[in-house]
């Protein structure tokens, strides 16, 4: 089979076969990263733009670090050094990038939908890198290789995953990877983290974090941002950490052969205790690594085809 | 001169008519309304086959001028407003002045006068600036036209304020108008909180935001005994709170746009900021309440809340446009289309809607009824023809509306104001 | 159309036999010398010449797989973006004899690209090719040290080897356009 896509703008697009044929391509990319030269000249001659109106080092050293190893040739445009400091609109940008002929577009903002905003004004390629607490699908598929890596298969696995689930970019394409690929998710956090209406994506919700880990194959917690305590949405991280931190007692509570994931970075001793971070179950790392295998997969199965044929 | 309107179905919700009649206009008022009137010295409108109704008005519309004008203007406005069936609008005062003083209402209406047959009644700000704090001039704003206030788009938060303002504007006969909005609890959200909120991962704006203040305002009308009007219903929980005031006889009325009853909050799945609205595009449950509403008179009027942005304001993300859509021209064919034609409510109710309601509430003497002496303001509309809006065919600066290019039976073929004959129907 | 089979499973069998014998021949034994397929067929055909190697010289002889499609030079005009199969290569390449081993050399492009890869991944001594069919067309000045069969084709024709590990069983068929494309030609002409 063959990707059928010209955009990555979410997971939401994509079918349980699209999301297995990134991952096949993201395992065979990975070898690439392991040779001493790691390069090869795939996407030699195509212009990748990382258009990254949020801070995000590691999301962005990520798709660079993809972009070189296929022989892309990138520009790094970020809001600091951009003219939308200047009243520019994000249309605009679009309209003068686009006559430096880009293949591509990896896009971070902090609007949901900026990808579909932007889709009128551009003949390339668009990767949505995180566009508000919308979707982030590279995020959720390297989570999704390194669940595959580690346990085989998605039908059946009991995923829990835990902390701000409002604010969060990850959730969501998460949620919708997992449950095309037959797993059961399970969202936790504060009450005041949980939006209503949760259910409707087809998850179970609760708040009771002890009772939510029972059995679970993989725990995901999700990064707290500081700033959420001076809006009133929790008390203390000590009162965080202490009803919703990832300690290794309460992992025992978990499937003995659990994994313990988190997009990063971590906030030690809010999220999770440093020795789980560490600890023999953790695969925190493992996502990082595969962050790049599954940006190289997805820009080389975006890119590859012919713009007439490939087109939907 | 004398005109004609020949064979047309009557439709007057005061007296309950509803009947094929001739209409005589003379001197810009109603001279007679008989079947077959004798034709002689007089402009004959052949109405066959269309519906005659009193002259609609639009109670909550922006016309964006003075201050605003590359959105719209007074004459863009009004053209937009006699293109979509109008023979009177009430312009919202939040313009640059805001319209919170004598001086700016004469001005919008020397402006209307020189530019359209439109009527135009300003709303007048409920406080200075709207800022929620001071009352604006009501009795000096009266002399000068103003026949309601209301501080649409800033919420009166201040209860002690919305108090006064309703004994005052009460004791001078002014209909107060309140756009019903917890600020508080809306917080940063864009859209209604819902299912597709948390798909989308736009901030959610709940039901409540609407519902506690309508209760609130509910609950000041019946403590000053004055009236107050909510304006653009959007939930079920505001529809149920404001028919048992009814049944109550607290002196409340309500309004409600076509956006809410024709569209849920799964229009904003393309992220399309023209699905941006203030109040948001709620659930299937709460169109069907406001439909409801309709029916059976918890909610008066239908309103457009006609709301102009330009290109560039909407062409940006989602959570950074501006909320609302231009509605003048598509009005009618959504009430006929999704109303009347699908049998939810009475074609006298819609015209009850769209005219002798309005009427009522801002106490419009000759307005909203065909009878004689009544002034020779008439809407006259097709169930049968379609209607299908291309940008080109918008009279208004702006084109933000979500309902271009949609096919909606039910069309407006001419207004008649003060006698006089504008028609609809499209050239060539 | 018109499809011929040229060879059977044993007639694939004897050819990979002749060139296993030619390649222990020529490079005096399988001292140094290692395999690597290219995908897909090449891949089990490596294999297979492996075996007979390692039967006929009582040595071990490594086998690699190479997926040359991050170096295509047609990558922009392909279709979808072709499926990868992994290049895999667990050994050091470097200072060895690689045999590169291919199903069908027609335009030479792809191993054009193999090479490419290949030097990627190291430094051999020497590389050489070996493919079971020949069936000219070169578009680049590329040549085969091993051939199994060489084939007089028209351009047009399409020359398949199917083999067990992919495709369940063993031929080498050859299709011959040519009848069909006259006859439509000569159809449209007026």
């Amino acid at each position: 089979m063959s990707f059928a896509h010209k955009h990555l703008m979410g997971i939401e697009e994509l079918s349980a076969e699209d999301i297995a044929l990134i991952l096949d391509t993201a395992e065979k990319m990975s070898e690439v990263s392991r040779r001493p030269l790691k390069k090869v000249p795939a996407l030699r001659g195509k212009l990748v733009v990382n258009l990254f109106f949020e801070n995000s080092t590691r999301t962005r050293s990520s798709f660079e670090i993809a972009e070189k190893r296929l022989s892309a040739d990138t520009l790094n445009f970020s809001a600091s050094t951009s003219s939308l400091q200047k009243g520019e609109t994000l249309v605009d940008t679009v309209l003068n990038l686009e006559r430096m002929q880009p293949d591509c577009y990896v896009i971070r903002h902090a609007s949901p939908g900026t990808c579909q905003l932007i889709h009128p004004f551009t003949k390339a390629a668009l990767v949505n890198a995180g566009d508000g607490t919308h979707e982030h699908p590279t995020q959720a598929l390297l989570d999704a290789m390194t669940i595959r890596q580690k346990k085989g298969d998605f039908k059946g696995l009991e995923v829990l995953i835990c902390g701000d689930i409002s604010h969060s970019r990850v959730v969501r394409s998460n949620i919708f990877l997992l449950s095309k690929m037959g797993a059961k998710v399970t969202v936790c956090g504060p009450a005041t983290f949980m939006p209503p209406h949760l259910e409707s994506l087809g998850v179970t919700a609760t708040t009771d974090f002890e009772r939510a880990l029972r059995g679970k194959d993989v725990v995901m917690m999700l990064r707290i941002q500081m700033e959420r305590q001076t809006k009133g949405l929790f008390p203390s991280l000590l009162e965080y950490y202490k009803t919703f931190g990832l300690t290794e007692e309460r992992l025992r509570l978990a499937d003995k052969q659990v994994i313990v994931m988190h997009p990063g970075p971590i906030n030690r001793g809010v999220e999770m205790a440093s020795e789980v971070a560490d600890g023999p179950y953790s695969v925190i790392l493992d996502q990082v690594e595969n962050g790049v295998a599954v940006r190289m997969a997805v820009l080389y199965l975006l890119l590859g085809g012919s713009e007439d044929e490939a087109a939907r | 001169m004398k005109r004609l309107v020949k064979n047309g179905r009557v439709v007057d919700p005061q007296s309950g008519t509803d009947d094929t009649l001739d209409i005589l206009l003379d001197g810009g008022r109603i001279a007679r309304v008989e079947k077959r009137i004798p034709e002689k010295g007089a402009e004959v409108f052949d109405a066959t086959g269309m519906v005659v109704a009193p002259g609609f008005i639009d109670m909550h519309v922006h016309l964006r001028e003075p201050g605003f004008e590359r959105k719209e203007t007074i004459a863009s406005g009004l053209a937009a407003a006699l293109a979509g069936g109008f023979s009177g609008v009430c312009c919202m005062p939040n313009t640059r002045p805001v319209n919170d003083n004598a001086s700016v209402t004469q001005y919008i209406l020397d402006r209307a006068r020189s530019c359209s047959p439109v009527r135009v009644y300003p709303i007048g700000a409920v406080t200075r600036g709207s800022k929620g704090e001071e009352l604006a001039p009501y009795a000096e704003m009266r002399e000068a036209g103003v026949r309601a206030v209301s501080d649409d788009g800033h919420p009166v938060a201040s209860s002690a304020v919305m108090r006064r303002a309703l004994e005052y504007a009460g004791s001078l006969g002014l209909l107060v108008i309140d756009h019903c909005e917890d600020l508080d609890l809306v917080g940063d959200g864009v859209m209604n909180e819902g299912p597709v909120s948390v798909r989308l991962g736009l901030h959610g704006i709940p039901a409540e935001a609407e519902s506690i203040p309508v209760r609130r305002d509910i609950t000041l009308a019946r403590l000053t005994g004055q009236r107050v009007h909510i304006a653009h219903v959007s939930t079920r929980l505001a529809v149920e709170a404001i028919r048992a005031a009814k049944k109550k006889r607290v002196p409340v009325t309500a309004e409600a746009t076509p956006h809410h009853f024709s569209l849920t909050e799964a229009a904003v799945l393309g992220f399309d900021t023209n699905t941006k609205m203030n109040p948001p595009l709620r659930e299937q449950d709460d169109v069907d309440a406001v439909i409801e509403g309709l029916a059976d008179g918890t909610i008066d009027a239908i309103v457009t809340d006609h709301a102009p942005h330009a290109y560039e304001e909407k062409m940006v993300e989602f959570d950074r446009a501006p909320s609302g859509i231009i509605g003048l021209q598509t009005a009618v064919p959504l009430a006929l289309d999704r109303l009347v034609r699908t049998d939810r409510i009475s074609l006298k109710r819609m015209v009850d809607a769209f005219s002798s309601a309005p009427a009522r509430l801002l106490g419009l003497e000759g307005k909203g009824r065909i009878q004689e002496g009544a002034d020779a303001d008439l809407t006259i509309f097709s169930l049968r023809k379609e209607t299908c809006l291309a940008p080109g065919d918008i009279k208004s600066l702006s084109k933000n509306s979500p309902f271009l290019g949609m096919k909606l039976k039910g069309a407006v073929m001419a207004v008649i104001i003060a006698g006089e004959l504008y028609s609809a129907a499209k050239k060539g | 159309m018109k499809r011929k089979t040229l060879f059977d499973a044993a007639g694939i069998q004897r050819s990979l036999g002749r060139l296993a014998l030619e390649i222990t021949e020529r490079l005096q034994g399988c001292e140094g010398v290692v395999l690597i397929g290219i995908h897909r067929r090449g891949v089990p055909l490596a294999q297979r010449i492996a075996r007979l190697l390692e039967k006929a010289e009582k040595a071990r002889v490594p086998v690699g797989s190479l997926d040359i499609n991050l170096y295509r030079d047609d990558f922009s005009t392909v279709g979808a973006a072709p499926v990868l199969r992994g290049t895999q290569v667990d050994f050091d390449i470097s200072g060895k004899t690689v045999v590169l081993v291919d199903d069908v050399l027609f335009t030479g492009r792809t191993v054009r690209a193999a090479l490419d890869a290949l030097v990627d991944l190291g430094r051999p001594a020497r590389v050489q090719l070996a493919v079971l069919v020949d069936r000219g067309h070169r578009e680049l000045p590329i040549q085969a040290d091993y051939v199994g069969l060489s084939l007089n084709t028209r351009r047009e024709d399409h020359v398949e080897l199917l083999l067990k590990e992919t495709d369940g069983e063993d031929a080498l068929i050859l299709e011959s356009a040519a009848s069909a494309a006259r006859a439509g030609s000569e159809g449209k002409r007026p």
